[in-house]
C-alpha cells in the first residue's frame, strides 16, 4: 500500500510538473473550454446546452489520448521499465496507476467546468447528478484503458501520435460535440458509435442533461465500460518489459479488440 | 564452504540465428568483487541481463542467491540490485521521490543519507532530467544500494564521473565488499577492474575465454614485458636496431616501446647499445603486463583457452 501510494503521489505531481502533462491535463481542455464557450456560444446558442457534457467529453479525450501513450512509451524506450522490473515494480502499477492520476486530473478539470459554465456561459447544469458522475467515470476509465492500451502497442513514439490521432480527430468531428449525433449522416453515425465520445454525448444526453438520447443511453454507459475493462485486460496481457517492445505474449492487433462492445452496441442497443 | 553466491552453468543466450553466449560456466562467491569484461558483443550485456532476471535464458542453468532469477522473480527482487548504465528512471522524478518510491517497493524506508553520500544534497528537489550525467549515475548507484542487497550489479558504474566520485564510489564498493555484499562490475576501464575485481572473467564471442585473479590473468599472457625506453639522440629509431629476446616494437610518445620475453639481455644489450652510440639515456621503464595489455591480447588474438 504504501508502494502503491508513493507511486500515485509521483505520478500525480508529474501530471503538473511535466510541461507536456501539464498542457494536455488542464491547459489545453480549459482553455479550449473557454474559447468554446466565448465563441462557439455566441455564434450558436444552441450549443450552450452541450458546453457542460461536450467540453467534459474533451477533457477526457485530451487528457487521456493525448497525455497517457506517449509518456508510457517514452518510459519504455529510455529503460525505465527495465529499472521498475528490477526493483519489482509490477506491471500493472506501470499501467493503472497514471490512468487513476490522469483521472484524478480530470476530475478537477470537470469540476471547474461543471462549476464556472453555467456563471460564465448560462450553460444548464445536469438534472441527475449521480447519473452524470456514473457516464463520467464509464467514459475516464474506457478513454484511459485505451490509452494505455495505446501506449503498449505502440511501437514508437510517431506511431502513438497517429494511433492516438486516429481516434481524437474523429471523436471531435463526429463525436456530438460539436454538433449533434442526429445530423450525422446514417453510415457516418454508425461509424461514431464505434468512438468513445459519441456513446458518452448520447449517455450524458439521455440520462444526465435532460435531453434525447439517439440511442439506447444505459447501453452507451455499459459499452464504455466493457471497452475499458477490456483495454485495460488487454494492455496488462500484451505489455511487454522489453524497451524494444519486440517480445510480447500476443499480436498488437489483438488491441482492436478493444473496439468490439462499441461494434455490438450498434447492432444490440438502437 | 559456503555455496557460491552466483552460479553460471552453460548459459546461453541466442536471438533468433545470434548466438550471443555460448556455453559459459562460473561461480562467484559471496563477498567477491566479480569484473566480467569483454569487447562490445562479446556476451556481457545479455550475461548481466539473465542474471538481472530481465531475460530468460536460451539454455543452461542460473542461480543468484540461490534463486532462478527467471522463475523466482518476487523473492529474487529484494535480494539484488542493480546500477543500469542508461539510468532508466523517470525524468521528471526527484531523487528525494525516487528514493521513497523504489524503498517503498522493496518495503525498507528511504536511505536518504546515500543522497548525501553521493553528493546529491543539493540536488534532491531536482528532476532527474536536471542533474548532471555523473549525478544522475550516483543517484542510480544510491538506489541501487538502498535496501541492502546481496548481490550488486554495477555496469559502467564510474563511466563520466570526476576523480573524486570516483574514489568515493570506489570506497564505497569497498564498504560494501566488507559488509558482505557480492559486486558483479562490468567495465570497460580495465584500470578499475584490476584494482577493484578479486576475479574477473574476460568474455569473448559468446565465450569465456579467461577468469582468475587479474594477477592469474596477467600471468597466463605471452609473460612478455614491456620496457619503454626514451633517449637523447634517436640511435634505438634507426632501422636496423635489433635487441634479443624482444618480440614486438613500436615507437610512442617519445619512447621506444619494447616487449621483451626475458628482460635481462634485452635491457643489457639496450645499455650497451646506447653506450656505443654516445646517446644519454633520459627514463628507462620496465612494466609487467597490466590486465588491460592481457585483454588487448586476448581480443586482438581472439585466443581460446
Amino acid at each position: 500500500m504504501n508502494a502503491f501510494l508513493h507511486h500515485f503521489s509521483f505520478e500525480f505531481r508529474t501530471g503538473i510538473r511535466n510541461k507536456q502533462l501539464l498542457l494536455m491535463n488542464y491547459l489545453f481542455p480549459l482553455g479550449f473550454y473557454l474559447m468554446m464557450g466565448f465563441i462557439m456560444a455566441e455564434i450558436n446558442p444552441l450549443f450552450r446546452e452541450d458546453i457542460i457534457p461536450a467540453m467534459i467529453v474533451f477533457g477526457v479525450l485530451a487528457a487521456t489520448l493525448l497525455g497517457i501513450p506517449d509518456p508510457l512509451v517514452n518510459a519504455r524506450e529510455n529503460g525505465v521499465f527495465r529499472s521498475y522490473k528490477i526493483n519489482g515494480v509490477p506491471s500493472i502499477s506501470i499501467l493503472v496507476i497514471p490512468a487513476l492520476t490522469t483521472i484524478l486530473h480530470m476530475v478537477i478539470v470537470a469540476v471547474i467546468i461543471t462549476i464556472t459554465a453555467p456563471m460564465l456561459f448560462d450553460a444548464p447544469l445536469p438534472v441527475n447528478w449521480l447519473n452524470f458522475i456514473v457516464i463520467f467515470l464509464a467514459l475516464a476509465f474506457a478513454c484511459a484503458g485505451l490509452s494505455v492500451l495505446i501506449g503498449v502497442v505502440s511501437p514508437s513514439s510517431r506511431m502513438t501520435v497517429l494511433w492516438s490521432q486516429l481516434v481524437f480527430v474523429p471523436s471531435m468531428l463526429l463525436g456530438g460535440l460539436m454538433l449533434p449525433y442526429s445530423m450525422l449522416p446514417e453510415i457516418a453515425g454508425k461509424f461514431a458509435q464505434l468512438l468513445p465520445a459519441t456513446q458518452a454525448m448520447n449517455a450524458f444526453n439521455g440520462l444526465a442533461m435532460g435531453k434525447d438520447a439517439a440511442f439506447a443511453p444505459w447501453g452507451s454507459v455499459l459499452a464504455l465500460a466493457l471497452s475499458g475493462l477490456l483495454a485495460f485486460g488487454l494492455a496488462v496481457f500484451l505489455f511487454s518489459w522489453d524497451s524494444r517492445n519486440s517480445s510480447r505474449r500476443g499480436s498488437a492487433w489483438l488491441a482492436l479488440l478493444v473496439l468490439l462492445p462499441y461494434a455490438l452496441g450498434i447492432f444490440l442497443f438502437r | 564452504m559456503t555455496s557460491p553466491m552466483i552460479q553460471v552453468k552453460d548459459f546461453r543466450k541466442v536471438y533468433g540465428d545470434y548466438v550471443a553466449v555460448d556455453g559459459i560456466s562460473f561461480d562467484v562467491k559471496q563477498g567477491e568483487i566479480f569484473g566480467l569484461l569483454g569487447p562490445n558483443g562479446a556476451g556481457k550485456t545479455s550475461t548481466l541481463e539473465c542474471l538481472e532476471g530481465l531475460r530468460a535464458p536460451s539454455g543452461g542453468s542460473l542461480r543468484v542467491v540461490g534463486l532462478d532469477p527467471a522463475s523466482e522473480a518476487r523473492k529474487f527482487r529484494n535480494l539484488i540490485g542493480v546500477q543500469l548504465q542508461a539510468s532508466g528512471l523517470p525524468e521528471s522524478i526527484t531523487p528525494d521521490e525516487a528514493m521513497k518510491f523504489f524503498c517503498a517497493y522493496h518495503d525498507v524506508a528511504p536511505r536518504f543519507d546515500l543522497l548525501e553520500r553521493m553528493g546529491l544534497k543539493e540536488k534532491r528537489s531536482a528532476q532527474f532530467y536536471e542533474l548532471s550525467t555523473g549525478q544522475q549515475r550516483r543517484l542510480s548507484l544510491a538506489l541501487a544500494v538502498a535496501h541492502n542487497p546481496k548481490v550488486i550489479f554495477l555496469d559502467e558504474p564510474t563511466a563520466g564521473l570526476d576523480v573524486a566520485t570516483r574514489v568515493e564510489l570506489h570506497d564505497m564498493m569497498r564498504e560494501l565488499q566488507a559488509a558482505g555484499a557480492t559486486i558483479i562490475l562490468a567495465t570497460h576501464d580495465m584500470a578499475e577492474a584490476e584494482e577493484m575485481s578479486d576475479r574477473v572473467a574476460i568474455l569473448l564471442q559468446g565465450k569465456l575465454v579467461s577468469i582468475g585473479t587479474p594477477m592469474e590473468i596477467t600471468a597466463t599472457g605471452a609473460g612478455l614485458t614491456k620496457i619503454s625506453v626514451r633517449t637523447q639522440e634517436s640511435s634505438l629509431s634507426v632501422q636496423g636496431v635489433a635487441f634479443p629476446a624482444v618480440s614486438q616494437h613500436h615507437f610512442k610518445d617519445d619512447y621506444n616501446i619494447y616487449f621483451s620475453s626475458d628482460i635481462g639481455p634485452t635491457v643489457s644489450a639496450i645499455i650497451a647499445h646506447l653506450a656505443a652510440k654516445n646517446d644519454p639515456l633520459i627514463d628507462l621503464r620496465v612494466e609487467r603486463p597490466s590486465l588491460e595489455d592481457r585483454f588487448l591480447e586476448i581480443t586482438n588474438s581472439g585466443v581460446r583457452q
